[in-house]
């Protein structure tokens, strides 16, 4: 299994009372009041800091994503902060960029040619995730209309594909794009382009593109492997149903995760930043998770059938307690072998290749993310990265020019 | 939703271009072309008036159905048209047309479109304008248990029970969410897409209707429209907000039909 470091970039110092003191945490957390960019100028030298040691220290990725007026995530730009670490990962890492969110851009040539530049910058090291975006970006703070969400990022995504594998100039005569010379320079250097990583939170549509086109797709969550179950049963239930096979690198999921020298001691040093996380960073009316339109009626009827309503609603109501949180699947957080133990038996339940690895989670201070991250390339990565060696299967969708750990590093010994 | 239908009401399913639209129809007399708000399309005692002295063709905004009707209206122009057309298909040459909050600004960009087809124009709160000074709420943006405060002079009234669908029960809510995203398409983020520079162009003699108490679309927003229409007239309703004519449905009735031919 790869493992990415994936860095959401969150404000580490909310007041104490904001969520009983503002509406959201996304779209309206009024930005004068609480952000002040001082604080952020800290926060994107630690980000950057803990996603360079990540690369130093083995992991297979380093992660980047993008939201817009969001106080757990404020990398408007990913691919600004996936530049800075083209530069600063001398050990080969993939550079997830999960993703730019394709909707959002007219044209949306400059998602290709920014891509493209990442690509070159980084010698073929970037996987290019095109999430469909959430409704609070996309709706609410871009102004998109709901119903355009989707025929958007359709047309966006051709549009790139043929940026980058079509010689220039062409014209494109899209709904949204509507271009006379397409003609990017340069086009990446993968070929025949980057490795499409799609992302999302369980819409059939999805899962149909990533079939039909041989991209991946991440699960992306916060509610772990129990919750995540459902969805990705339906995933690979649409894969054998359009004789897709069953790779798990084809898959991956995001879980937050923390590492320490026992389960006592993760606790003791975890559980206040988790429960900013959960009470804090997740403090998002359901209003904003879905405008009306944002979900098409094939997805909805999915969600209604799979009770994902009440999944969600029966999450965001349980106590965030240390035994909760680790018993929901939230959070995989105790000794490395417990780590180890319980990613490997979510990995497999899931069928998923690809770890997104959250280690950085809300409040939690710098000293203590390197440590998470320490630990886990140190004791957990080398127990997990060999699990599904036994089948056999092949990374394919791995940048071409990042470093392939799993087929240097010795997996003697290595299994949990 | 409060439905004592006391007109014989029958459905048409009616083919415009790619559109199959739905129609209720009831009463005699002279044609008036009926478009709802975002809350949907009900046969109600205003409709029911309307259908006492005219013929009453009330159309359900295309979209809102199993239907991939918005995918042939990407936007207000091919809206206009869809309704322009529709007028051609039921054989109305001309006709009055009275439009509710959406279906306001709707009725006032086909009187834009379509001058010499809109004989008279009946805009019951109707949207299409922006001011900063008095922003129209976001309806996608807050939570349900506002919206009777906003929409209702009295939100305590049995209106409020039909504004929202149940909690707890998920297809309604979704069929609800629907109807409202085939409006949002038009009107996202903010209802305001061109009618200042096309309703210069109305010539009908036009009624506006507007609850005192209206706190989604301010009574304010009356002096866009009385600022740059040619003839027309507005009542304010007291006691009402922003669904004026069944919260006060007496006063309501006599304007219009006072109005109407």
């Amino acid at each position: 299994m790869k493992s990415i470091f994936f860095h959401l970039m969150p404000y580490r110092d909310l007041p104490a009372d904001f969520e009983t003191r503002y509406e959201s945490i996304w779209v309206t957390p009024p930005n004068t009041e609480l952000c002040d960019p001082k604080q952020v100028a800290q926060y994107y030298q630690w980000n950057l800091d803990e996603l360079e040691l990540a690369d130093r220290l083995g992991f297979d990725g380093v992660g980047v994503n993008e939201h817009h007026q969001n106080g757990y995530g404020f990398m408007a730009s990913p691919n600004i902060m996936a530049a800075a670490l083209a530069r600063r990962t001398p050990n080969n890492s993939a550079i997830m960029v999960l993703g730019n969110t394709l909707a959002l851009y007219q044209p949306a040539t400059r998602v290709a040619e920014e891509f493209a530049m990442i690509d070159v910058l980084s010698n073929g090291r970037l996987a290019a995730g095109f999430p469909v975006g959430t409704s609070m970006d996309v709706n609410f703070c871009y102004g998109v209309p709901p119903t355009q969400t989707r025929p958007r990022f359709r047309e966006a995504e051709d549009l790139i594909i043929q940026a980058w594998t079509r010689p220039g100039p062409f014209s494109f005569n899209g709904r949204y794009n509507q271009l006379r010379y397409v003609n990017p320079w340069p086009q990446p250097l993968q070929k025949p382009h980057p490795p499409v990583w799609l992302a999302g939170g369980g819409s059939v549509e999805t899962w149909e593109l990533a079939g039909k086109k041989d991209y991946t797709y991440s699960y992306l969550s916060f509610f772990g492997a129990k919750f995540g179950k459902k969805l990705m049963d339906g995933f690979w239930n649409k894969m054998d149903e359009m004789g897709v096979d069953r790779n798990p690198f084809r898959a991956g999921f995001a879980q937050q995760i923390c590492v320490s020298e026992t389960d006592e001691r993760a606790e003791k040093e975890y559980l206040e930043h988790c429960s900013y996380f959960f009470k804090k960073c997740l403090h998002i009316p359901p209003y904003f998770f879905e405008a009306p339109g944002y979900r098409t009626r094939k997805s909805t009827e999915f969600a209604i059938k799979t009770n994902q309503p009440g999944d969600i609603a029966a999450a965001a109501a349980l106590e965030k307690d240390w035994k909760t949180l680790n018993e929901q699947g939230f959070i995989i957080g105790g000794s490395p072998a417990t780590v180890a133990d319980r990613l490997i038996e979510a990995a497999k339940t899931l069928r998923v290749g690809n770890l997104h690895a959250l280690l950085q989670i809300g409040s939690m201070p710098h000293e203590l993310t390197k440590k998470n991250i320490t630990l886990f390339a140190e004791e957990v990565l080398p127990r997990i990265r060999h699990i599904w060696d036994d089948e056999g299967w092949t990374h394919r969708w791995w940048p071409e020019g990042a470093a392939d750990r799993a087929a240097t590093a010795a997996p003697a010994g290595a299994k949990a | 939703m409060t439905t004592t239908a006391t007109s014989e009401v029958s459905e048409r399913i009616v083919e415009v271009g790619k559109i199959r639209a739905r129609v209720l129809v009831a009463g005699t007399g002279d044609p008036v072309l009926f478009l709802h708000g975002a809350g949907g399309l009900f046969w109600d005692p205003f409709l029911d008036a309307l259908a006492a002295g005219h013929t009453v063709y009330a159309v359900e905004h295309p979209g809102g159905g199993d239907s991939d009707a918005l995918t042939h209206l990407p936007g207000i122009w091919e809206l206009v048209l869809f309704y322009d057309e529709l007028l051609d298909v039921l054989g109305l040459d001309t006709v009055q047309v009275v439009g509710h909050s959406f279906g306001g600004m709707v009725a006032a960009e086909l009187a834009s479109n379509s001058p010499r087809r809109v004989t008279r124009l009946v805009l019951v709160a109707p949207i299409g304008f922006w001011r900063d000074d008095t922003p129209i709420p976001d309806i996608a943006g807050i939570p349900p248990d506002s919206l009777p405060g906003l929409v209702l002079a009295d939100p305590t009234s049995p209106l409020a029970a039909m504004l929202t669908p149940p909690a707890d029960d998920p297809q309604a809510l979704f069929e609800a969410a629907m109807r409202m995203a085939s409006i949002l398409h038009f009107i996202w983020p903010i209802p305001d897409k061109g009618l200042e520079r096309r309703i210069h162009r109305v010539s009908a003699p036009t009624l506006l209707i507007w609850g005192a108490q209206d706190k989604l679309v301010d009574p304010v927003y009356a002096e866009e429209f009385r600022s740059r229409l040619r003839d027309s007239r507005l009542e304010i309703i007291d006691g009402a907000g922003h669904l004026p004519q069944l919260e006060a449905p007496d006063a309501v009735r006599a304007h219009v039909l006072g109005f109407l031919s």
